[in-house]
């Protein structure tokens, strides 16, 4: 594999890193979500949530969607991330608060996610799905489509986005007030 | 590499991957009491929807980006939805002295 790496096929390289790539951002998205579940520390969950963010990123990557993969880093690692830890440490009294669930909660709490992943993997697997041959896949989903796009077809939910941030941002202002 | 060849990735692989992220998200919300745990849960569902958006736009769509402007839209929803849960919560814990959701219980006939 290495040295097909090294022959500098670059259409052909990709195609046999691609599943390593996929296996470790993959598994580095569902282990840290997982992880997420099992964690009764808050400030650790929002490590995992990081570590799940930025493997998402990586799998944008691997669809050739870098626009929205360097998107998703700013944006989601960089900034609500950043506003969940602040969350977190303007509502905890100690470092190590914990709000303890009963054992059953988070058992029944798994199982039910267990269930419907069950339900959605039954669903998926009787929905019939024309996929594009490999060979024909698009090779990059540039940032100049991507910028006729948003200020083409999707003119007005760009702008209604706009409005929308300017309400988020007035409105959370307003409620997070110290009162006098 | 057979088994190597079984991951090349495609659809039915991102889409395990986001089957997985909602199940993830769904018990995190199910399980936990802390109002930010919960906004996590809430944000692992947005992006195993965000992941399917660009899933399809990638293995099943031509070369247009539409998926990719839904999941671009989801990300900014996301934002602004944590911006203002986030103060919600704010104002709860000053009022309450509390970030636990059992707490909130004052709307309750």
């Amino acid at each position: 594999m290495f040295s097909t790496l090294a022959q500098g096929n670059p259409s052909n390289s990709l195609a046999q890193v691609a599943p390593i790539l996929y296996l470790l951002f993959a598994g580095l998205t569902v282990g840290s979500a997982w992880m997420i579940v099992i964690s009764q520390n808050i400030v650790r969950m929002a490590m995992y949530l990081l570590f799940t963010l930025g493997g998402v990123a990586g799998l944008y990557f691997m669809m050739n969607a870098e626009f929205l993969a360097a998107i998703q880093l700013i944006v989601y690692a960089g900034g609500t991330l950043i506003l969940i830890v602040f969350g977190v440490m303007l509502t905890s009294k100690n470092p190590f608060m914990q709000l303890h669930t009963m054992w059953w909660e988070r058992v029944l709490a798994i199982a039910l996610g267990v269930m419907l992943a069950v339900i959605m993997v039954i669903a998926l697997a009787n929905t019939p799905v024309t996929q594009i041959p490999s060979d024909q896949l698009p090779q990059s989903h540039d940032v100049h489509t991507i910028g006729m796009a948003l200020l083409g077809p999707f003119l007005v939910p760009f702008e209604v986005a706009a409005v929308l941030l300017l309400v988020v941002m007035i409105g959370a202002a307003f409620m997070a007030r110290r009162r006098a | 590499m057979t088994t190597l060849a079984f991951f090349q990735p495609g659809l039915y692989h991102l889409m395990a991957v986001s089957i997985l992220l909602l199940a993830a998200g769904v018990a995190v919300i199910l399980s936990k009491r802390n109002a930010v745990g919960i906004l996590m849960g809430v944000e692992l569902i947005l992006n195993a929807a965000g992941l399917n958006f660009v899933a399809f736009n990638h293995y099943v769509w031509d070369s247009a980006v539409n998926g990719q402007m839904f999941t671009l839209f989801i990300i900014v929803l996301a934002a602004a939805e944590a911006a203002v849960a986030l103060a919600i919560f704010l104002n709860f814990y000053n009022n309450f002295d509390t970030i636990n959701v059992d707490q909130a219980d004052e709307l309750q006939g």
